[in-house]
Order: structure tokens, then sequence, then C-alpha cells
């Protein structure tokens, strides 16, 4: 996946989890990291997500594989060694310190002279916009400050790694965005190499170099953001990153690029294999809402259906509106509010359309 | 409409002061709030505060001597106390005697003089029984009944007994006592004990706990990371002394502790100490440490688990990943958030233990007693109520300054009890 003339900085192989002897939280893990991505591990609650960075962070170790950081395996090497800095989810600042304390714990740590913390700890003040809070107990801090604390106290003392776990799950959305946009900044000026945990498909998209999609202990897909929101590799991926429509169907021909699944209820639908058994077996197709066209003009698309409007809700900038299509009645269609656009009203039957390169055949 | 001036007070609606009628909103809650906590107060009042401000009274009350020779006091607290009092001092002390001898109230002037000035009990009894049967009794009967009646240091006793209220109890607490000329001087060495017992109670209770830090942070450490399940279980071991009768667990200690105990047959069965070489670990200070460390040690673990339960490992794991090693991340983030726990629990023991009488009673032998065993001493057997008050309000002074002493330091509001 990294190119080559890109230097790994982490590397898992066959890495495997059980925290109980029965079950497998991460099934043989393979991923390289290279030296200044930022890389996301996204995936829903129980994926293994957490539990891969805890075992990069040294607090879990693996049950079986090996973890390569720059070169040397630290399965055996405890957490204090590793010079990996870390985000907690709630920030862990230690509640007894001041501000300009918790920034300078990692450096006294290190045995570092008095001005030489002096002045890391108000550079990294700076860098996160709260030179004037030194002084400041956590407690006294907001939610997006102690956020920006926090995240300075992970870089402070330059590591090679930073992790960090879900670290705006607490904030609101506002901030949250806000926030976001600030650590990619930090991450762009430093250069540091960033593993970053969320459940939030939006952030991962937002921030991340390459993302991860985590499901069931396993990397589903592994890919920059656009490829994953475009071309997801299978129905997990589809229907978590972003909204998705999905029709089931048992697959009836295959052509080279294009194949023919036959939507369970109604109707051929000409869709892209991509993950398929061949003939016979299930497929489910994704696409996306907005590839939907409403009244396609007449030979424009190979796939036109007739559509029942069940539902519309107005969301300023599209129209969203639920149809129902080949016996599916939760399928979207996302109807821009542009000039001259057309005016549907619950109750009517329109033709929907789309291209047969924007329809994916995946697993079932 | 009344115009509402801008320099006065806010009015409401119906032209009534805002600040009144918000007071007269609140008064209904403030009653029902009074109402609920009014039979505890009544209760506290009448049990607590009541008898504990009786007994610091009864630490500067005197009224022995005014009242049962009320003429004699009089004419002793008017004279200037030099040398002998007057004649009349002698013939009204003689005749009070002589009437409270008849009326058998002396003995209660024998016993009080007797705190006093050692072995003026038989000076007094003998005296009102050989005045009962004078006539008209003078100095020169008084003086040939004892030759102490001529001493001055005997009249100089009485006329400071003769004072409604004396500092006398509290001096003797502190190992002081009057001398002949009223000054305050240290008690004779062979009478000193109440201020090393007082330093004994003091550094007693100060091990006690330490020793209950020592032992409660493990435990409450442990309960504090372990599942729910298995922390529940070690939390009802730690409480099953608790629900144990106090009486029960000191005797199983006598049992363990013992010379001929448990503890010292295994010592002698494995050959560590010898048939002769058996140790003395009851009736003693150890075994008052031992006994009371165990009955105290719930009131450490329960504030330090409360205060642990709350400290999220995450704390440590931070510390961890910026580089501290795990002894250092324990010192430098872990233990300085339990401060208020240990606070907490530490107050509460040294309190407890600073007043503690059943156990060092039982266990405490002859060198293992503290000041409350004392106290109960003079309430029961030398019946010295006066000594007892005084002694009494030293104790609850310095547990009251101690309080404030940590209330400074450590600051009440950090204690966390649960």
């Amino acid at each position: 996946m990294v190119a080559d003339n890109e230097e790994i900085l982490v590397r898992f192989e066959e890495v495997q989890k059980s925290y109980d002897g029965e079950i497998l939280v991460v099934k043989n893990l393979n991923l390289d990291i290279a030296k200044g991505e930022f890389l996301t591990m996204l995936g829903p609650s129980g994926s293994g997500k957490t539990t891969c960075l805890m075992m990069l962070a040294g607090f879990e170790t693996a049950t079986h594989g090996k973890i390569i950081l720059d070169g040397n395996s630290i399965n055996n090497v405890p957490p204090h060694k590793r010079d990996i800095g870390m985000v907690f989810q709630n920030y862990a600042l230690f509640p007894h310190m001041t501000v300009a304390e918790n920034l300078a714990y990692p450096l006294v740590v290190r045995k570092m002279s008095k001005d030489d913390i002096e002045t890391r700890v108000q550079r990294a003040l700076d860098m996160v916009q709260l030179g004037g809070f030194a002084g400041r107990r956590p407690a006294q801090l907001s939610g997006g400050q102690a956020q920006r604390v926090a995240v300075a106290r992970a870089l402070v003392f330059e590591p090679k790694l930073v992790l960090m776990d879900e670290p705006l799950g607490a904030l609101d959305k506002q901030l949250r965005e806000q926030m976001q946009y600030e650590i990619k900044h930090i991450h762009d000026n430093l250069g540091v190499t960033v593993v970053y945990v969320t459940h939030d498909q939006s952030e991962a998209l937002t921030m991340s170099d390459r993302v991860a999609v985590f499901n069931d202990g396993v990397i589903q897909q592994l890919a920059p953001p656009d490829q994953l929101y475009e071309l997801p590799e299978n129905s997990f991926v589809a229907q978590f990153i972003g909204e998705n429509n999905k029709l089931s169907g048992k697959v009836t021909a295959t052509n080279g690029s294009t194949c023919t699944v036959e939507v369970d209820g109604s109707g051929e639908v000409k869709a892209v294999p991509i993950n398929i058994d061949g003939i016979g077996s299930r497929s489910s197709l994704s696409l996306r809402p907005e590839r939907v066209m409403v009244n396609p003009t007449d030979g424009s698309c190979p796939n036109v259906f007739d559509a029942r409007v069940e539902e519309l809700i107005y969301l300023g900038d599209h129209m969203r509106t639920r149809v129902s299509v080949c016996g599916h009645d939760d399928f979207i269609v996302k109807v821009p509010n542009s000039a001259g656009h057309v005016h549907l009203r619950p109750g009517e039957t329109v033709k929907v359309g789309w291209q047969a390169e924007d329809c994916r055949a995946l697993d079932a | 409409m009344a115009q509402v001036e801008a320099s006065g007070p806010m009015l409401d609606a119906a032209g009534v002061p805002l600040k009144a009628s918000l007071a007269r909103a609140e008064r209904r809650n403030r009653l029902k709030a009074l109402g609920l906590v009014f039979p505890l107060l009544a209760f506290i009042l009448i049990t607590f505060v009541y008898p504990i401000a009786l007994m610091v009274f009864r630490g500067v009350d005197n009224p022995t001597v005014s009242t049962i020779l009320p003429k004699t006091a009089e004419i002793l607290r008017a004279w200037d106390g030099n040398g002998l009092p007057g004649d009349e001092a002698f013939v009204s002390l003689a005749g009070e005697f002589a009437f409270a001898s008849k009326e058998r109230t002396l003995g209660k002037v024998a016993t009080r003089l007797n705190y006093e000035l050692a072995g003026s009990r038989s000076l007094v009894t003998k005296s009102g029984r050989k005045l009962k049967k004078l006539e008209a009794p003078t100095k020169e009967d008084l003086v040939e009944i004892d030759k102490r009646w001529s001493q001055p240091e005997t009249w100089s006793v009485l006329k400071r007994l003769a004072e409604p209220y004396t500092f006398a109890y509290y001096l003797a607490a502190i190992d002081k006592t009057y001398d002949v000329d009223g000054t305050v001087v240290d008690q004779p060495e062979s009478r000193q004990i109440y201020v090393a017992l007082f330093m004994r109670t003091l550094w007693v209770s100060l091990l006690i706990t330490g020793l209950c830090v020592l032992l409660a942070y493990p435990i409450a450490y442990l309960m504090a990371i372990l599942p729910t399940k298995t922390s529940n279980l070690l939390m009802i071991m730690v409480l099953l002394p608790f629900w144990t009768s106090l009486l029960v667990r000191t005797s199983s200690w006598i049992v363990l502790l013992q010379t001929e105990g448990v503890l010292n047959d295994i010592l002698v069965w494995t050959g560590i100490i010898g048939e002769d070489g058996r140790i003395q670990m009851i009736y003693n200070m150890t075994g008052t440490v031992v006994a009371m460390v165990h009955i105290l040690l719930p009131f450490m673990v329960l504030p330090l688990f409360s205060v642990m339960k709350t400290i999220s490992p995450t704390y440590m794991r931070a510390a961890k990943s910026l580089g501290a090693t795990p002894a250092r991340a324990f010192w430098t983030v872990y233990f300085p958030q339990t401060v208020p726990g240990i606070g907490a629990g530490s107050i509460l023991v040294f309190i407890l233990a600073i007043g503690y009488y059943i156990t060092p009673a039982l266990v405490g032998g002859r060198t293992g007693q503290l000041i409350s065993n004392f106290i109960a001493y003079h309430m029961q057997q030398s019946l010295n109520w006066g000594l007892a008050a005084a002694l009494g309000g030293i104790l609850l002074a310095g547990v009251l300054a101690l309080y404030w002493i940590y209330n400074r330091l450590v600051g009440i509001d950090n204690m966390k009890l649960g």
C-alpha cells in the first residue's frame, strides 16, 4: 500500500489479540504506516481499532504477531520507553498540575534542563494558541482548551509517532470541526506521524492521508478518503462511509467490466463487478444518492426504473428524496437545489436512472 | 400606580419591596428545611452538646467548700492570703465543720481537700469528729486537734477552694499545681503523669494512623483497580470485622497474641523462639497498637477506596506514554490525587484513636493505657470528676485544634469521605 520510496515507521505483522482466549478482537492484522503519514483507524465500537492503538502504545500486548516501530520490534518494550505521544479520549490532563506542569512532565521525566523545558513548554503553548494559560489548572479550561493542551503535551517531547484515541469525542460539533483543522495543520507543520482512532467517518475523511476501516477485527479497506468513498471494496465500507443505496440481488451475467444483477422483485441492473463470486451468487449493489438522476434523458443511462416518491426532506442545498425503486422503499435520491431543478411531490411516479460505473456490485 | 424611585428599593408588582416579598416566599421553604432537621438537631443538642458543655463546666466548677462551708468561704475570699487568716476564720470553720460533720456532708470537703493536699482527708474527718463534741470551739481548740491548722499552707489551699470556680483541675491535668503563695508550679516529679500520658496518646494515635495508611493503601488500590465483582468481595472482607462486636474482636486478639496464645505457640513450635523466650505481645503497648490498627483500618480503607475509585486509569497510562516509569507515574500522578483520601482517612482514624477507650482497657495492660482510660478511671474509680472533665476538655480542645490545623493545611473541602 505504501509507496516504495516512503520510509515505513510502523508495521503490524500478523497481529492478533484476544482478551479472553476465545474471541479474537483483532484478527491477523497487517498494516504499514509511513513516516509523516496521518492514518486513521475508523470503525464502529468493538471493531478492534482502539485495541490496535493500545497495542501500539504498549498498554495491551499482542497475543500473536509483531509490531515494529522504526525497524525494531517493540513487543517487549514497555510503554514509557516507546517514545510515542498519546492524546486520550478524555484528555487525561493531570488535575493536580498546572497547564505548564502538565506540558513539562515528559520533559522533566527526560531530565532536560530547566531553561530548555521552559522554552519548549512556551513554544508548545504558542503552537496551540494558549500562550497565556500556563498557570491554569485543567479544571479551569474549557473542553477545547483542554484538548489543545492534551495535543501540545503529546507533541512537546517531539515523539516520532503520536496516537490519538477519539480525542474530539467530548466536544460539540462546531468545536470538533475547528479542532479537526487545527490538528491537521499541526500535523502538516510538524510532519509528525499520526495514528488517529475515531468512529466518526466525516472526521476520518477530513483529516486523513489514509483511512483503515475496521470491522470485526479486520481491516475492511485501507485507502485514501476519496477512494474509500467512491470506490468501496465491500458492502460494509460502502454502508459505513457516507450515504449509500443498497440493492440486493443475484448476479445473472458478467461481461468483463460490467455485470448484470437481477434485483429481488424487479428489474436487472448493470453494474461494475467489484467483489462478486460469479454468476448465480448473491450481491449487494452500492450506489451513492448523488449519482442518481431524476427523469434522465432517454438513452443516457443503462439503468432506468420507475420510482414512487415517498418522502421529501428539505435540506437547503438539496432535497433528500426517499423513493421506492425495485421493491426497496429506502432508496435515497439527492435532488440538488439548483436553478430549474425538478419539483417532486410525494406520491407521484418518476423515472430514476444511473450509470453502470456508478453502481458497484459488492459482496452480499 | 406607585412611582418607583430610582434610588429606592426594588418593588414588586404590588408595590412591596422585592426583598421582603422574596423573604416571604422563601420563608416556607426555610421552615420546611428547619422542620426536617429539627428532631436530629434537638437530639444532638440534648445528648451531645449539652453534656459536653456540662463536662467542660465541671472542669472549672468548684462548689464543695462554698456550699458546705458558706460563711468560712466568704471570710476566706475576703482574706489577703498572707500567713494565717484572722481568728474569725478559725471560729467560723470550727463551727461549720461541726455542723457539716453532723449533717454528714463533711466527707465531700475532705475528699475535695485531699485532691489538693495529699493526706488532708484524715485532717478534715478527725477535726470534724472532735469539733462535734465541743460547745464553742476556738482557734486554740482547732490547733490542738491538729497542728496543721496552724500552718499557712492548709489555709491557702482552703482559700483557693473557697472560690466557686477554679483552674486547679486543668492545672492538675497538665501536671501543675498552686503552691502556698498561689503561684503555678510543677507537681512533684512522682505525681507528674498526665503530660507524658497526653504525649503518649498523641504518639500512639499518630503511629496507629501511619500504620493504617500503610496497610490500607495497597488494599484500597487493589479494590479500586479490580473488576467490581472481585472488589465487592474484598470490600465485604474489609467490612466483616466492622460488623463483628468490638468486644469479640478484641478478645480474639487476646487469644492470638497472649504469651500462651496461638502466635507464640506457632513461633515456639517452628523453633523461631525458645519455650522460655515467649514474646509479650499483649497487655502492653504492642497489644494496644495491634488491636487498634485492626479496628480502625476500615475507616482508612473506605475513604481511600472512594477517592481511588474516581481516579481514571488513563492518568497512569498518560504518564507512562509521556515517558515516566511505572513507579514514577505512580508517585507523581496517582499518589497526589489520592492525598484527599489519605487526609480524610487519617483525620478520621486519628480522632477516633486519640479518644479510644475499650481496646486499651482490655489489651493495654499497664503500659498500654491511653488518656481516655485515665479519664474513665477518674470518672469511675477515684470519682474526681473535675479532673476527668479537665482531661476531657483538654483532649477535646486538642482535637479541635488539630482539626483546625488540618483545615488550614489541607482544606476540609478537599476531604472526601465517600
